[in-house]
């Protein structure tokens, strides 16, 4: 069976969709790291759909440097978050608001 | 004819150096060195001078030498260089401000010798003579006024040399706005016939130009414009209205007195009327104006002078009085005459002061006349030569102020103006009461010294006394370069100065023994009261001024007229000055307008500043709220 391009697409617009409500909306920053990581697969999937559509590989192409700066990205922000943690002993986003006024 | 004549830049080149010398270097270089420079470039320039005088007298009548030394303000299709030109007036001048003024410079060595600013003094009284030099050498109306301008502001910083008093800034301060007043009107006189000339082509302010084409002023213009100029000269030289400062500016020190507000400056305005003698000669209404002024001024300051205590308040009034004569002279027409006196009135009036200087000097600095008498054995030399000045200012024969003083009555007399004749003769009984009234409150009588200062008396040094010896000795020559017509060489200064400023024509023809007769009367019949009152029955003047106490108490307070001018003039200004001004404009509306600028940023940015409440969540929804905006916005865009 071959599911058709516009279910694809509304799966990526959802899986973004949740990506986006898990940012604004929890206050784990743990979490919100991880919604980030489902937007950049949310737009992968796009990536490759539209890809397959046009028949083109340019789409497929970009899905890799998305993967490999989503990894470095992975690795820089959970450091950061590991040291935020180690200094304010919280993972609040709430409580993370030092650059402000 | 005129003749290129370089060396005349020498003469303002001479003070400009002695100026930036004692200024930038005067204390450096010390005392003696500013005593050398400071009168030894006066001296240089009156050298000049003389030679200018001698080159001048060379040529024929009615020449002049001048010299472009730059080129100044061509604007379109106006013109006006600083040039300078000696024809005979200016000669005269020149002659009078260096040579007066070397003098004056002498004498300032010996009178500065206790005060530290010396180096300032000599500078401002070096930019003085630059000035005034500028104002007299000038051949275009534009550069005088750039004189003019120099003079008054060099009054200022002179009058309030002693600025630590108060009082002396306020004095300063009140010459420099009357003055101002003043220097409006000539500015406005300038106006009036750059504009009306200009109507007909001529772009041009000098001297030679506008009398060439003077002709072509409407009868009313050249009227506005010689009373506007007239009033630029009441300023310069304290003629009702504005006389007021002149008294006050007797704050700074004497020989200032001596050489600005007697000598020289005060004059400037007789010697604008005299060099724009051709306007005034289209413009009688003005003329008389001028006549009436100048006699009006004579008598009253004369009779303000009859009760001043203050031996400089006395000399003062009685400089305004004499410069009353001079404008009397040059409005009845007899230029020659007003000039005459000026340069007799700058040999005796300086000497006056500064024989008053030497009297203040020896006094440790009172004035008060109340507070001297009997001096006389004390100063002999200063005795001698006051005596001579004011002999001199008292018009007997035959000391210089008789002839000049007699120049101008008879011109009186003989143009026609009775009245005025009448003032000016009743101010000559006046001015020798108040003269001898002085003399013999402060030389002879006994004594009122204060004692601490009795044993202190003592003769000025030579740098002081020598001036006063000159002085005395041109105050006893110096009329008889303008002897009456047909006595010896006769009227020489008169036909000197003719080409310059045209001659006295008369309309009556009264005898010269009697017009001589009367003043001459009059002024002996002032001696003899001045003597009854003062050392025959010195109860006299308290009895008089008990029983007439208020016409008394009017002249000592100088007819109120101050207070009038504070009540109606300044009051007003200050109170505009303070709520209108002050307080609605500036505090109001100009700070309002800064402040509230200030605080409409203040506040915007107080209340701005809570968006950014460091919270990354709230950053992220605005981030999408934005993103969904372009996104409906395309969308749209797809749509329709």
């Amino acid at each position: 069976m071959i599911v058709s391009y516009s279910w694809l697409m509304g799966l990526s617009a959802a899986i973004f969709t949740i990506g986006v409500a898990g940012v604004l909306l929890r206050r784990n920053i743990l979490v919100m790291f991880m919604s980030i990581e489902l937007m950049l697969n949310a737009v992968n999937l796009a990536f490759v759909t539209l890809a397959r559509r046009m028949g083109s590989m340019d789409g497929q192409v970009i899905v890799f440097f998305v993967m490999t700066v989503a990894a470095a990205e992975a690795a820089v922000g959970l450091a950061i978050i590991i040291s935020i943690f180690r200094t304010r002993e919280t993972v609040n986003a709430d409580e993370l608001n030092l650059m402000k006024w | 004819m005129t003749a290129q004549f370089p060396a005349l830049g020498l003469i303002l080149l001479f003070p400009a150096l002695g100026f930036l010398f004692n200024i930038f270097l005067g204390n450096r270089s010390g005392r003696s060195a500013v005593n050398i420079v400071g009168p030894g470039v006066i001296f240089a320039a009156f050298v000049t001078a003389v030679l200018a005088f001698f080159r001048l007298h060379a040529l024929p009548s009615g020449s002049a030498l001048t010299v472009t030394l730059w080129p100044w303000i061509h604007a379109g299709r106006f013109q006006a260089d600083i040039a300078l030109q000696v024809d005979a007036l200016s000669a005269l001048m020149i002659l009078i401000v260096t040579g007066v003024g070397a003098l004056i410079h002498v004498y300032s060595v010996g009178y500065m010798a206790h005060d530290e600013d010396f180096a300032r003094y000599f500078a401002y009284l070096n930019l003085f003579e630059l000035s005034m030099l500028i104002l007299v050498l000038a051949n275009n109306l534009l550069l005088m006024f750039m004189g003019w301008e120099g003079v008054g502001l060099c009054s200022y910083l002179l009058i309030s040399f002693w600025y630590t008093d108060t009082k002396n800034a306020y004095a300063g301060r009140k010459a420099f706005v009357v003055n101002r007043i003043g220097d409006a009107g000539f500015l406005l006189g300038m106006f009036t016939i750059v504009s009306a000339l200009g109507a007909h082509g001529i772009w041009s302010l000098d001297f030679s130009v506008l009398r060439e084409n003077v002709g072509q002023l409407a009868p009313a213009t050249a009227t506005i414009a010689a009373v506007l100029l007239f009033v630029g000269a009441t300023g310069k030289s304290a003629q009702i209205p504005l006389y007021v400062w002149l008294p006050d500016a007797m704050a700074g020190p004497t020989p200032v007195s001596a050489l600005i507000h007697a000598a020289t400056m005060v004059t400037a305005g007789v010697y604008m009327v005299a060099r724009m003698h051709f306007l005034y000669m289209l413009a009688p209404t003005a003329m008389e104006l001028v006549a009436t002024i100048g006699a009006l001024t004579a008598i009253y300051a004369a009779s303000i002078a009859l009760v001043q205590p203050d031996i400089k308040k006395v000399l003062a009034y009685s400089t305004i009085s004499q410069l009353g004569y001079m404008f009397l002279g040059v409005g009845v027409g007899a230029f020659s005459a007003g000039l005459f006196h000026v340069m007799t009135h700058a040999f005796f009036k300086a000497l006056l002061f500064l024989c008053a200087g030497s009297v203040i000097h020896s006094l440790g600095g009172e004035q008060d006349m109340n507070k001297m008498g009997d001096l006389r054995k004390h100063l002999p030399i200063t005795y001698a030569t006051m005596l001579i000045a004011t002999l001199a200012i008292s018009a007997l024969p035959p000391f210089a102020g008789f002839f000049s003083k007699d120049q101008i009555l008879e011109a009186a007399y003989n143009s026609g103006h009775t009245k005025l004749w009448i003032l000016g003769i009743i101010t000559a009984a006046m001015t020798s009461f108040y003269m001898f009234r002085l003399i013999f409150m402060t030389f002879h009588g006994y004594s009122r010294v204060e004692a601490d200062k009795l044993e202190h008396i003592h003769e000025s040094p030579p740098t002081m006394t020598i001036p006063l010896l000159i002085l005395a000795g041109l105050a006893i020559v110096g009329g008889f370069v303008g002897l009456p017509d047909g006595v010896l060489w006769g009227d020489k200064i008169g036909a000197f100065l003719a080409p310059s400023v045209g001659e006295f024509v008369p309309v009556l023809h009264g005898s010269y023994a009697m017009l001589t007769g009367v003043s001459l009367g009059l002024a002996i019949l002032g001696i003899v009261l001045a003597w009854y009152f003062y050392l025959k029955a010195p109860g006299m003047p308290y009895l008089i001024a008990y029983q007439a106490q208020s016409a008394y108490e009017l002249l000592l307070n100088k007819y109120y007229v101050d207070d009038l001018y504070n009540t109606l003039v300044t009051r007003p200004l200050f109170w505009i000055s303070t709520f209108v001004l002050g307080r609605v404009i500036d505090s109001f509306m100009i700070d309002g307008l800064v402040n509230g600028a200030g605080l409409t940023v203040e506040t915007g940015g107080r209340m701005s500043r809570r968006i950014e409440t460091g919270n990354v969540q709230q950053y992220a929804f605005v981030y999408v709220l934005g993103v969904l905006a372009i996104v409906a916005y395309y969308l749209y865009l797809v749509t329709h």
